[in-house]
């Protein structure tokens, strides 16, 4: 059975939610299941998901989320961030665990479902229907979310944490959260979404996030994924930025047995400057893909990105990592690197960072090695009388913490690299260690 | 404590050390001097259990075990551990996390728990505080972007936390300038002890006013061709090592 056999199989179980909400949301999300009958979900003859395959999600069975009480999942999996919290169950906004606190004039953080009306002009702005068949279905079927719009000039000082949690259900749920961020003039924030749940949840997240940067903006967006290894996650970041805006971008993806992110920058204007950081984990069979895109747009514009990978047992990476220099995009700035530590023969890692250069005057880089551990490194650790399996799991989480340690909110860090040195295979277990 | 015997140990191919013996007894410092290329470094390497070297003849044993039967890690927890000539940078490993990984593995080595945290933190910022050390160095990775001496004082600073039975220092004093020598020589000082034993492998005698050893051992040509006791060092320091080498070819 090809993909395209599922199509109306999702198209029937996302129906109920295409009818929510006001008239223009509603034509707007009937459009987008036009595009998701005729693109249906990505087939791996696309040669952006040429090694990703998701034919066994495409079979499964979801339904849509009902509400449920899980305060002490919540509880359990917080990363406990000071400042505004926001708790989706199951995608669903959670007010009993959230905290929206005091908030700065002209900064507004809505909770999506109950304020549409409020991102009628912010809604589909940066992530075209198209871009996948996956982007589709969200736009068509969005449950809830958040809209963070920040006035000109409008600063908030501590992060917005988004708290997503997926509970066990007998029947997978469909997960769809929508995150909009519009900062205008000089308006800075920092945005932390959070993926995690009940070791047994098995559902299927499909999250579409847009930002939007007006001259001077600067963001910082942290994605921590850390679900289940039975769970899907599919998303994607579609970021737009003006004339001397700053994106910053810290992608941690330790979870998923599927989990496939997408993030899309267009720097627009002159001074706009993009860092890209991700770090991938990968145990058992889990599967992880990371596609980057950004595109110089315009003259004197700065793109950075790392990334790194661990995978052991029989995980596979991808890593795809593109920068686009249009015609006239001169004076531009574009480096790249991906690096691989494969722990266990079984492990595969396909990378590929690409550079397409249509201007002349620009300062570009871009790498990617794969290899295994520092031989003298290793040798003066058990020197120490730090068992081998130890001194190699050090070494490895030291790899790691190359992008972990660019982590700006001592909370995030700590329990990014506690959970990191946790899933490290298990003869090298560091927890308690850091 | 430490017995070499006749040890011959080849690199590529190469005979580098070609009978070696050498006895340290419980609570003796001990110094090897010799020209370049005699097989110093060659010798600490090979006890440590460095790669690369063939050990083709002779013994080395430890409180009477067989070192070369023993892994890189087991030697250490045995209680010998080797002071670098040039330390490894470990980038991303913090100070703190190899200083507490390796007490605990000579804990546990020794039957003991894992050590407590405030308990840890008391007895390294003791140690780092006697090496001159700034407490932010503990998370720092490990001697990345250390100065010469930084990196000196840190493989120091880790004998001090881990309390060896034999400290094995290979060249402690190279690009030491005077007031960092002092400091690493305070240090080694502190360990001395009736139950744990020192040697030290030197190029220069400046090193042995600071650490005075109680015997000196002359390393040419792949051997100890001469032992005396601290007076040694003086008369090399003004005559050279070639009369030795004479003298021993005689």
């Amino acid at each position: 059975m090809s993909l395209s056999e599922y199509t109306d199989q999702w198209l029937s179980a996302v129906m109920p939610q295409v009818s929510e909400g006001p008239g223009w949301l509603t034509d707007l999300r009937q459009g987008a299941v036009e595009q998701f009958a005729t693109s249906g979900l990505p087939h791996a003859r696309l040669e952006n998901w040429k090694y990703t395959d998701v034919k066994a999600l495409a079979k499964r069975d979801f339904r849509l989320p009902k509400k449920v009480d899980a305060a002490e999942l919540v509880a359990e999996k917080s990363l406990g961030v000071q400042g505004l919290r926001l708790v989706f169950v199951d995608g669903l906004f959670s007010p009993e665990q959230s905290d929206l606190g005091e908030l700065p004039k002209g900064v507004n953080v809505l909770p999506l479902a109950d304020n549409a009306n409020a991102a009628k002009t912010v809604l589909g702005q940066v992530a075209a229907a198209n871009f996948s068949g996956f982007t589709a279905l969200n736009l068509a079927s969005w449950q809830d979310g958040v809209l963070i719009d920040l006035a000109n000039n409008a600063v908030l000082e501590q992060p917005v944490y988004l708290q997503f949690v997926s509970t066990a259900q007998d029947n997978a749920v469909l997960i769809q959260p929508r995150i909009l961020i519009k900062a205008g003039v000089h308006a800075q924030a920092t945005v932390i979404e959070h993926y995690s749940g009940a070791e047994e949840a098995a559902s299927f997240s499909n999250v579409v996030t847009e930002v939007d940067l007006a001259d001077g903006a600067r963001i910082t967006h942290y994605k921590l994924q850390q679900e289940s290894t039975k769970q899907y996650h599919v998303a994607s970041l579609h970021v737009q930025q003006q004339r001397d805006s700053r994106f910053t971008s810290h992608n941690i993806c330790l979870g998923g047995k599927l989990a496939r992110q997408d993030i899309q920058v267009e720097l627009n204007a002159e001074g706009a400057e993009v860092y890209l950081d991700g770090l991938y984990l990968g145990n058992g069979r889990q599967h992880l893909d990371n596609h980057t895109l950004v595109n110089h747009n315009a003259p004197h514009t700065n793109s950075n990105e790392d990334y790194k990978g661990i995978l052991n047992d029989r995980s596979r990476g991808v890593f795809n990592g593109s920068a686009v220099v249009h015609r006239n995009a001169q004076k531009i700035e574009a480096h790249q690197s991906n690096a691989n530590l494969l722990l266990s023969d079984k492990a595969e890692i396909d990378t590929k960072p690409e550079l397409e250069i249509y201007a002349d005057d620009v300062k570009c880089s871009h790498g990617s090695t794969t290899g295994q551990l520092d031989e003298s490194a290793l040798f003066a650790l058990r020197s120490r009388g730090i068992d081998e399996a130890m001194a190699r799991g050090l070494l490895t989480l030291a790899f790691a913490n190359e992008v972990i340690d660019r982590i700006e909110i001592p909370e995030v860090h700590d329990q990014i690299e506690e959970a990191v040195a946790g899933r490290l295979p298990e003869k090298f277990n560091l927890k308690g260690l850091v | 404590m430490l017995e070499v015997k006749d040890l011959r140990v080849s690199v590529e191919d190469k005979e580098i050390l070609k009978g070696l013996n050498l006895t340290i007894n419980p609570g003796e410092v001990h110094a090897i001097m010799g020209p370049n290329g005699a097989g110093k470094s060659t010798l600490s390497a090979v006890i440590a259990g460095r790669d690369g070297y063939e050990v083709t003849g002779g013994s080395i044993t430890f409180e009477g075990e067989d070192v070369l039967e023993m892994e890189i890690e087991e030697r250490a927890r045995a209680g010998m551990l080797l002071g670098f000539q040039y330390p490894v940078e470990i980038p991303g490993v913090k100070n703190v996390y190899l200083l507490k990984a390796a007490l605990n593995a000579k804990r546990e080595h020794l039957g003991l728990p894992e050590i407590e945290a405030p308990e840890f933190m008391k007895l390294v910022r003791e140690k780092l505080q006697f090496m001159k050390m700034d407490n932010s160095f503990l998370h720092r990775s490990v001697n990345e972007g250390f100065s010469g001496g930084e990196k000196k004082r840190n493989e120091i600073l880790q004998m001090l936390i881990l309390e060896p039975k034999l400290a094995l220092l290979d060249e402690i004093d190279s690009g030491l300038d005077i007031d960092a020598l002092k400091v690493v020589a305070e240090g080694v000082n502190s360990l001395r002890d009736e139950g744990r034993s020192i040697v030290m492998v030197t190029h220069y005698q400046r090193l042995l006013d600071y650490i005075v050893p109680d015997h000196i051992h002359v390393l040419s040509g792949g051997k100890i061709i001469k032992s005396g006791d601290k007076s040694l060092a003086l008369e090399l320091e003004e005559r050279g090592y070639d009369w030795v080498i004479e003298e021993a070819a005689q």
